[in-house]
Protein backbone atom coordinates (compact mmCIF):
# COMPACT_ATOMS: atom_id res chain seq x y z
CA UNK A 1 0.00 0.00 0.00
CA UNK A 2 1.18 3.49 -0.73
CA UNK A 3 -0.08 7.03 -0.49
CA UNK A 4 -0.91 9.39 -3.25
CA UNK A 5 -1.98 13.01 -3.42
CA UNK A 6 -5.11 13.32 -5.53
CA UNK A 7 -7.00 16.60 -5.88
CA UNK A 8 -5.02 18.06 -2.99
CA UNK A 9 -5.83 15.22 -0.61
CA UNK A 10 -3.52 12.39 0.43
CA UNK A 11 -5.24 9.02 0.11
CA UNK A 12 -4.18 5.39 0.53
CA UNK A 13 -3.98 3.49 -2.72
CA UNK A 14 -2.91 0.06 -3.92
CA UNK A 15 -0.05 -0.43 -6.36
CA UNK A 16 -2.57 -0.35 -9.20
CA UNK A 17 -4.09 2.90 -7.95
CA UNK A 18 -7.30 1.69 -6.31
CA UNK A 19 -8.30 3.52 -3.12
CA UNK A 20 -8.07 1.18 -0.13
CA UNK A 21 -10.51 3.18 1.98
CA UNK A 22 -13.71 4.13 0.10
CA UNK A 23 -14.53 6.74 2.77
CA UNK A 24 -11.56 8.84 1.62
CA UNK A 25 -13.28 9.29 -1.75
CA UNK A 26 -14.68 12.62 -2.91
CA UNK A 27 -16.14 13.82 -6.19
CA UNK A 28 -12.97 15.83 -6.82
CA UNK A 29 -10.88 12.68 -6.42
CA UNK A 30 -13.14 10.90 -8.89
CA UNK A 31 -12.69 13.65 -11.46
CA UNK A 32 -8.92 13.50 -11.01
CA UNK A 33 -8.64 9.68 -11.32
CA UNK A 34 -10.99 9.77 -14.29
CA UNK A 35 -8.72 12.29 -15.99
CA UNK A 36 -5.79 9.87 -15.56
CA UNK A 37 -7.95 7.21 -17.23
CA UNK A 38 -8.79 9.61 -20.05
CA UNK A 39 -12.40 10.09 -18.97
CA UNK A 40 -14.49 13.22 -18.58
CA UNK A 41 -17.18 12.48 -15.98
CA UNK A 42 -20.83 13.24 -16.64
CA UNK A 43 -23.93 12.98 -14.44
CA UNK A 44 -24.43 9.47 -15.76
CA UNK A 45 -20.90 8.45 -14.78
CA UNK A 46 -21.57 9.69 -11.25
CA UNK A 47 -24.86 7.82 -11.09
CA UNK A 48 -22.95 4.61 -11.83
CA UNK A 49 -20.15 5.46 -9.41
CA UNK A 50 -22.63 6.05 -6.59
CA UNK A 51 -24.50 2.88 -7.49
CA UNK A 52 -21.29 0.82 -7.35
CA UNK A 53 -20.21 2.43 -4.06
CA UNK A 54 -23.57 1.62 -2.55
CA UNK A 55 -23.44 -2.02 -3.71
CA UNK A 56 -19.85 -2.35 -2.54
CA UNK A 57 -20.85 -1.08 0.91
CA UNK A 58 -23.41 -3.87 1.08
CA UNK A 59 -20.65 -6.33 0.10
CA UNK A 60 -22.47 -7.35 -3.06
CA UNK A 61 -20.43 -8.90 -5.85
CA UNK A 62 -19.89 -6.27 -8.49
CA UNK A 63 -20.48 -7.59 -11.99
CA UNK A 64 -21.16 -6.11 -15.39
CA UNK A 65 -24.54 -7.82 -15.23
CA UNK A 66 -25.35 -5.99 -12.00
CA UNK A 67 -24.68 -2.64 -13.66
CA UNK A 68 -26.82 -3.78 -16.60
CA UNK A 69 -29.71 -4.28 -14.19
CA UNK A 70 -29.10 -1.00 -12.36
CA UNK A 71 -31.62 0.94 -14.41
CA UNK A 72 -28.96 3.59 -15.08
CA UNK A 73 -27.45 2.16 -18.26
CA UNK A 74 -27.53 -1.09 -20.17
CA UNK A 75 -24.34 -3.09 -20.61
CA UNK A 76 -23.54 -1.48 -23.95
CA UNK A 77 -23.95 1.93 -22.38
CA UNK A 78 -21.64 0.95 -19.54
CA UNK A 79 -18.91 -0.03 -22.03
CA UNK A 80 -19.54 3.27 -23.75
CA UNK A 81 -19.10 5.32 -20.59
CA UNK A 82 -16.00 3.47 -19.38
CA UNK A 83 -14.40 2.18 -22.60
CA UNK A 84 -12.01 -0.75 -22.50
CA UNK A 85 -12.28 -2.34 -19.11
CA UNK A 86 -15.47 -0.79 -17.65
CA UNK A 87 -15.70 -2.66 -14.35
CA UNK A 88 -12.11 -2.01 -13.36
CA UNK A 89 -12.11 1.59 -14.53
CA UNK A 90 -15.41 2.38 -12.82
CA UNK A 91 -14.23 0.80 -9.55
CA UNK A 92 -11.02 2.78 -9.65
CA UNK A 93 -12.84 6.06 -10.26
CA UNK A 94 -15.47 5.15 -7.63
CA UNK A 95 -12.74 4.73 -5.01
CA UNK A 96 -13.62 1.12 -4.23
CA UNK A 97 -11.42 -2.00 -4.37
CA UNK A 98 -10.71 -3.75 -7.66
CA UNK A 99 -13.64 -6.10 -8.34
CA UNK A 100 -12.75 -9.75 -7.82
CA UNK A 101 -15.47 -11.25 -10.00
CA UNK A 102 -15.06 -13.38 -13.12
CA UNK A 103 -18.39 -12.32 -14.60
CA UNK B 1 20.04 -11.02 -17.92
CA UNK B 2 16.67 -12.26 -19.01
CA UNK B 3 14.23 -9.92 -20.65
CA UNK B 4 11.36 -9.26 -18.23
CA UNK B 5 9.34 -7.09 -20.57
CA UNK B 6 5.74 -8.21 -20.76
CA UNK B 7 3.48 -8.11 -23.77
CA UNK B 8 -0.13 -7.97 -22.61
CA UNK B 9 -2.74 -9.91 -24.52
CA UNK B 10 -4.49 -7.80 -27.16
CA UNK B 11 -6.76 -10.33 -28.81
CA UNK B 12 -8.15 -13.77 -28.01
CA UNK B 13 -9.84 -16.13 -30.44
CA UNK B 14 -11.75 -18.85 -28.68
CA UNK B 15 -13.01 -22.02 -30.34
CA UNK B 16 -15.81 -24.08 -28.80
CA UNK B 17 -16.52 -27.48 -30.36
CA UNK B 18 -18.63 -29.10 -27.64
CA UNK B 19 -22.16 -28.49 -26.47
CA UNK B 20 -22.16 -29.47 -22.81
CA UNK B 21 -22.88 -26.90 -20.10
CA UNK B 22 -19.29 -26.95 -18.88
CA UNK B 23 -17.70 -26.57 -22.30
CA UNK B 24 -20.01 -23.79 -23.40
CA UNK B 25 -19.79 -21.87 -20.14
CA UNK B 26 -16.01 -22.20 -20.01
CA UNK B 27 -16.03 -20.53 -23.43
CA UNK B 28 -18.52 -17.84 -22.43
CA UNK B 29 -16.79 -16.98 -19.16
CA UNK B 30 -13.40 -16.73 -20.87
CA UNK B 31 -14.80 -14.69 -23.74
CA UNK B 32 -16.74 -12.31 -21.51
CA UNK B 33 -13.79 -12.05 -19.13
CA UNK B 34 -11.59 -10.98 -22.03
CA UNK B 35 -14.15 -8.40 -23.19
CA UNK B 36 -14.31 -7.03 -19.64
CA UNK B 37 -10.54 -6.52 -19.67
CA UNK B 38 -10.69 -4.61 -22.92
CA UNK B 39 -9.17 -7.49 -24.90
CA UNK B 40 -10.49 -7.88 -28.45
CA UNK B 41 -12.51 -11.10 -28.45
CA UNK B 42 -13.69 -13.47 -31.18
CA UNK B 43 -15.51 -16.73 -30.57
CA UNK B 44 -15.98 -19.51 -33.12
CA UNK B 45 -18.62 -22.15 -32.43
CA UNK B 46 -18.26 -25.40 -34.34
CA UNK B 47 -19.53 -29.01 -34.24
CA UNK B 48 -21.65 -29.63 -31.14
CA UNK B 49 -20.62 -26.22 -29.83
CA UNK B 50 -23.14 -24.85 -32.34
CA UNK B 51 -25.87 -25.78 -29.85
CA UNK B 52 -24.79 -22.76 -27.81
CA UNK B 53 -25.84 -20.41 -30.61
CA UNK B 54 -28.76 -22.41 -32.01
CA UNK B 55 -31.99 -20.75 -30.90
CA UNK B 56 -33.76 -24.03 -30.21
CA UNK B 57 -30.95 -25.50 -28.12
CA UNK B 58 -29.08 -22.62 -26.48
CA UNK B 59 -31.05 -22.51 -23.27
CA UNK B 60 -31.41 -26.24 -22.83
CA UNK B 61 -27.82 -27.45 -22.68
CA UNK B 62 -26.98 -30.43 -20.54
CA UNK B 63 -23.97 -31.74 -18.75
CA UNK B 64 -23.03 -35.34 -19.52
CA UNK B 65 -23.52 -37.76 -16.63
CA UNK B 66 -21.66 -40.70 -18.16
CA UNK B 67 -17.92 -41.06 -18.34
CA UNK B 68 -17.11 -38.09 -16.14
CA UNK B 69 -14.96 -39.26 -13.21
CA UNK B 70 -15.09 -35.80 -11.60
CA UNK B 71 -18.87 -36.04 -11.22
CA UNK B 72 -19.94 -36.25 -7.56
CA UNK B 73 -23.13 -36.60 -5.59
CA UNK B 74 -24.22 -33.41 -3.79
CA UNK B 75 -22.57 -34.67 -0.57
CA UNK B 76 -19.26 -35.34 -2.33
CA UNK B 77 -19.70 -39.12 -2.68
CA UNK B 78 -18.68 -40.65 -6.02
CA UNK B 79 -21.33 -40.65 -8.71
CA UNK B 80 -21.61 -44.16 -10.22
CA UNK B 81 -21.64 -43.96 -14.02
CA UNK B 82 -24.50 -46.45 -14.19
CA UNK B 83 -26.75 -43.90 -12.42
CA UNK B 84 -26.10 -41.46 -15.22
CA UNK B 85 -27.80 -43.83 -17.62
CA UNK B 86 -31.15 -43.63 -15.86
CA UNK B 87 -33.81 -41.49 -17.53
CA UNK B 88 -34.05 -38.01 -16.04
CA UNK B 89 -30.71 -38.09 -14.23
CA UNK B 90 -28.91 -36.02 -16.85
CA UNK B 91 -31.71 -33.45 -16.82
CA UNK B 92 -31.68 -33.32 -13.02
CA UNK B 93 -27.92 -32.87 -12.81
CA UNK B 94 -28.07 -30.19 -15.51
CA UNK B 95 -30.82 -28.29 -13.68
CA UNK B 96 -28.71 -28.41 -10.52
CA UNK B 97 -25.67 -27.03 -12.36
CA UNK B 98 -27.77 -24.21 -13.77
CA UNK B 99 -29.23 -23.27 -10.39
CA UNK B 100 -25.74 -23.18 -8.84
CA UNK B 101 -24.57 -20.87 -11.61
CA UNK B 102 -27.59 -18.61 -11.22
CA UNK B 103 -26.67 -18.20 -7.54
CA UNK B 104 -23.28 -16.86 -8.60
CA UNK B 105 -24.97 -14.36 -10.93
CA UNK B 106 -23.81 -16.24 -14.02
CA UNK B 107 -26.31 -15.47 -16.77
CA UNK B 108 -27.94 -18.00 -19.10
CA UNK B 109 -26.43 -18.68 -22.53
CA UNK B 110 -28.46 -16.11 -24.44
CA UNK B 111 -27.93 -13.31 -21.94
CA UNK B 112 -24.23 -14.19 -21.74
CA UNK B 113 -23.88 -13.93 -25.52
CA UNK B 114 -25.68 -10.59 -25.42
CA UNK B 115 -23.25 -9.35 -22.75
CA UNK B 116 -20.26 -10.36 -24.89
CA UNK B 117 -21.85 -8.69 -27.91
CA UNK B 118 -22.64 -5.52 -25.94
CA UNK B 119 -18.99 -5.24 -24.97
CA UNK B 120 -17.85 -5.55 -28.57
CA UNK B 121 -16.97 -9.26 -28.62
CA UNK B 122 -17.75 -11.07 -31.87
CA UNK B 123 -19.48 -14.44 -32.22
CA UNK B 124 -19.09 -16.62 -35.32
CA UNK B 125 -20.51 -19.94 -36.51
CA UNK B 126 -18.66 -22.63 -38.45
CA UNK B 127 -19.93 -23.15 -41.99
CA UNK B 128 -18.83 -26.76 -42.30
CA UNK B 129 -20.48 -27.82 -39.06
CA UNK B 130 -23.67 -25.99 -40.03
CA UNK B 131 -23.77 -27.89 -43.33
CA UNK B 132 -23.20 -31.10 -41.42
CA UNK B 133 -26.02 -30.47 -38.98
CA UNK B 134 -28.28 -29.02 -41.69
CA UNK B 135 -28.53 -25.70 -39.88
CA UNK B 136 -29.43 -22.44 -41.58
CA UNK B 137 -28.48 -18.96 -40.48
CA UNK B 138 -32.11 -18.39 -39.41
CA UNK B 139 -31.72 -21.23 -36.89
CA UNK B 140 -28.98 -19.32 -35.12
CA UNK B 141 -29.04 -16.59 -32.51
CA UNK B 142 -29.50 -13.21 -34.24
CA UNK B 143 -26.35 -11.69 -32.75
CA UNK B 144 -23.82 -13.77 -34.65
CA UNK B 145 -21.42 -11.74 -36.76
CA UNK B 146 -21.14 -14.30 -39.51
CA UNK B 147 -20.85 -17.84 -40.77
CA UNK B 148 -17.21 -18.57 -41.55
CA UNK B 149 -14.94 -21.17 -43.04
CA UNK B 150 -11.94 -22.12 -40.96
CA UNK B 151 -9.77 -20.01 -43.26
CA UNK B 152 -11.98 -16.96 -42.70
CA UNK B 153 -11.66 -17.44 -38.96
CA UNK B 154 -7.87 -17.72 -39.08
CA UNK B 155 -7.83 -14.54 -41.11
CA UNK B 156 -9.55 -12.83 -38.15
CA UNK B 157 -6.95 -14.20 -35.71
CA UNK B 158 -3.96 -12.29 -37.01
CA UNK B 159 -1.86 -9.74 -35.19
CA UNK B 160 0.77 -9.61 -32.48
CA UNK B 161 -0.18 -10.51 -28.91
CA UNK B 162 -3.04 -12.70 -30.11
CA UNK B 163 -3.86 -16.14 -28.76
CA UNK B 164 -6.12 -18.90 -30.02
CA UNK B 165 -7.78 -20.90 -27.28
CA UNK B 166 -9.54 -24.21 -27.89
CA UNK B 167 -11.82 -24.94 -24.98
Amino acid sequence: MSQKAIAGVTVDVTEEGYLTDPSQWTKEIAVEIAKEEGLELTEQHFAILNYLREKQKKSETLTIRLVGHSGIVDIKGFYGLFPGAPMKKAAKVAGIPKPASCV
Amino acid sequence: MTNKEEFPLKKVCIICAKGTIEDVFATLVMANGAVMEGIETRVFFTFFGLDAITKKQMNRLHTGTIGNPAMRMPGGLPFPSILGMLPGVEAGVSAMMKSQMEKLDIPGVKEFLEMIDAGGGEIYACKLAMDMFKLKKEDLWEGIKGVLTVGDFYALCGGLQTQIIFT
